[in-house]
């Protein structure tokens, strides 16, 4: 019995991006379905009707919620391959911290460095630097936040890494100038083929939120 | 080999509560530390220097932080009393509502608790909309976790004991027992059930925390607006 594997998606979405890796690293097939996220289908809106967001995973027919919810619940069912979570309850517990702190932390800041400017836009600059060290710190000497393979908390941050360029371009800053090792590690990982074919380009990236600039009056 | 396990909490966190109700009810002797949060100990910086907050679980040594973290680790680690379910997408469903209830419901109740006149009308609107959605997801079923209490029920049961204080201080109903009647009962059902009911902090005190924190909400945001 195969299967039913449909993502619904949107292309620049961090949170899209970790699914679509996990799936790959699964070797799962399935649909990607792109939204218009300004007029949600009504998939979208039968499958998530408390958040209408993506991403939304439809395993046969039973939709599953929330980036983290979704790839921990790929790891459990598809456990045979590619683990992405350690089995020791303790090396868990670290690896959903970290993506806890991932999910308070990067995306609001990102967020705030390409819609502000002045103090605003420098507060969330230092904020967003301090918590990249932190997260350097905890990679270490590792070649992974998993430790010697890719797991959990890679995917995690991982998708951010196409979004660094548009922070560093509207924020004006470079962030390997303060965490060489932590871009050695995005490279690292865009070596994995689930990884560099889940993640769009850069500069698309960039482009796209040159537009949403303009269509928000953001100068 | 003996087991060491310490819980760092303070006496009002309700994140902390969740921890005490998960230990308790697993049956897993632990010792408490209490922590004065406006004196943070140096043990508790070592512990979690990330967040600085409590609860933190302490296991022979090693620490974890974040009350969904803990829960889920206590969980894989103590098998008796399963908090969350066997199948991986009840599993998923559970996380989705415990997420649910600290990043919508929790924030919406605090809305309606600390806004004034318009503010909490519109509130409270938004409050309903997320509380309607537990409402309908407990139908049929005695608790969220189903015939006895379980991870969802651990992540929102603070509503059971902080509803009602919110409501007291601010003469405002939230949870209205005929708008909201299954949730109602469920806020009955886990604040007596036992374990639960032993472990509320003192409500007096509590009362006494929650105006005060209402003061406080108050004056931030009349002098914020006009220090313009």
């Amino acid at each position: 019995m195969a299967d039913e594997i449909m993502l619904l998606d949107w292309w620049s979405s961090m949170f899209g991006m970790r699914v679509r890796i996990a799936l790959v690293e699964k070797g799962l097939k399935y649909e990607s379905r792109e939204e218009d996220l300004n007029n949600k289908s009504p998939l979208l809106l039968e499958m998530n009707p408390v958040h209408r967001k993506i991403p939304v995973l439809i395993h046969n027919g039973k939709p599953i919620c929330e980036s983290p919810i979704i790839v921990e619940y790929i790891d459990e069912v598809w456990k045979d391959k590619s683990p992405l979570l350690s089995t020791d309850p303790y090396q868990r517990a670290q690896a959903r911290f970290w993506a806890d702190y991932i999910d308070n932390k990067i995306f609001q800041l990102g967020g705030k460095i390409w819609t502000s400017k002045g103090e605003d836009q420098e507060a969330a600059k230092k904020e967003l630097m301090e918590c990249l060290k932190i997260l350097e710190g905890e990679l270490g000497e590792k070649p992974f936040f998993g430790g010697e393979n890719f797991g959990f908390v890679d995917v995690s941050l991982v998708t951010f890494s196409c979004w660094f360029y548009t922070y560093e371009s509207f924020g004006n800053f470079s962030i390997e100038a303060e965490c060489p090792k932590l871009i050695a590690w995005t490279k690292r990982c865009l070596q994995k083929s689930s990884v560099s074919s889940s993640l769009p380009d850069s500069l698309k990236i960039h482009d796209f939120v040159l537009q949403l600039r303009k269509k928000f009056g953001i100068e | 080999m003996g087991e060491e396990v310490k819980l760092f909490r303070s006496w009002s966190s309700p994140f902390a509560l969740r921890i005490v109700w998960a230990l308790k009810i697993k049956g897993i002797e632990y010792e408490t530390v209490f922590e004065d949060l406006s004196n943070k100990s140096p043990l508790l910086l070592q512990y979690n220097p990330v967040h600085k907050k409590v609860p933190i679980l302490v296991h022979n040594g090693r620490p974890i932080a974040e009350s969904f973290v803990i829960l889920e680790y206590i969980d894989e680690t103590w098998k008796q009393v399963p908090l969350l379910p066997e199948d991986p997408y009840e599993r998923a469903k559970a996380r989705f509502w415990a997420k649910f209830g600290d990043d919508k419901v929790l924030t919406s109740v605090w809305n309606v608790f600390i806004k004034q006149g318009k503010e909490q009308e519109e509130a409270l609107v938004a409050a309903m909309e997320n509380l309607k959605f537990l409402e309908e997801e407990i139908k049929g079923k005695k608790f969220f976790g189903g015939e006895r209490i379980g991870y969802v029920d651990l992540v929102l049961g603070l509503l059971a004991n902080l509803i009602s204080i919110c409501e007291e201080i601010i003469g405002l109903k939230i949870v209205d027992e005929e708008k909201l009647p299954l949730l109602y009962s469920w806020m009955q059902d886990f604040a007596e059930a036992p374990i639960i009911r032993d472990n509320w902090p003192p409500r007096d005190k509590m009362i006494v925390k929650f105006q005060a924190l209402l003061d406080a909400a108050i004056a931030s945001s009349s002098s914020s607006s006009s220090s313009k």
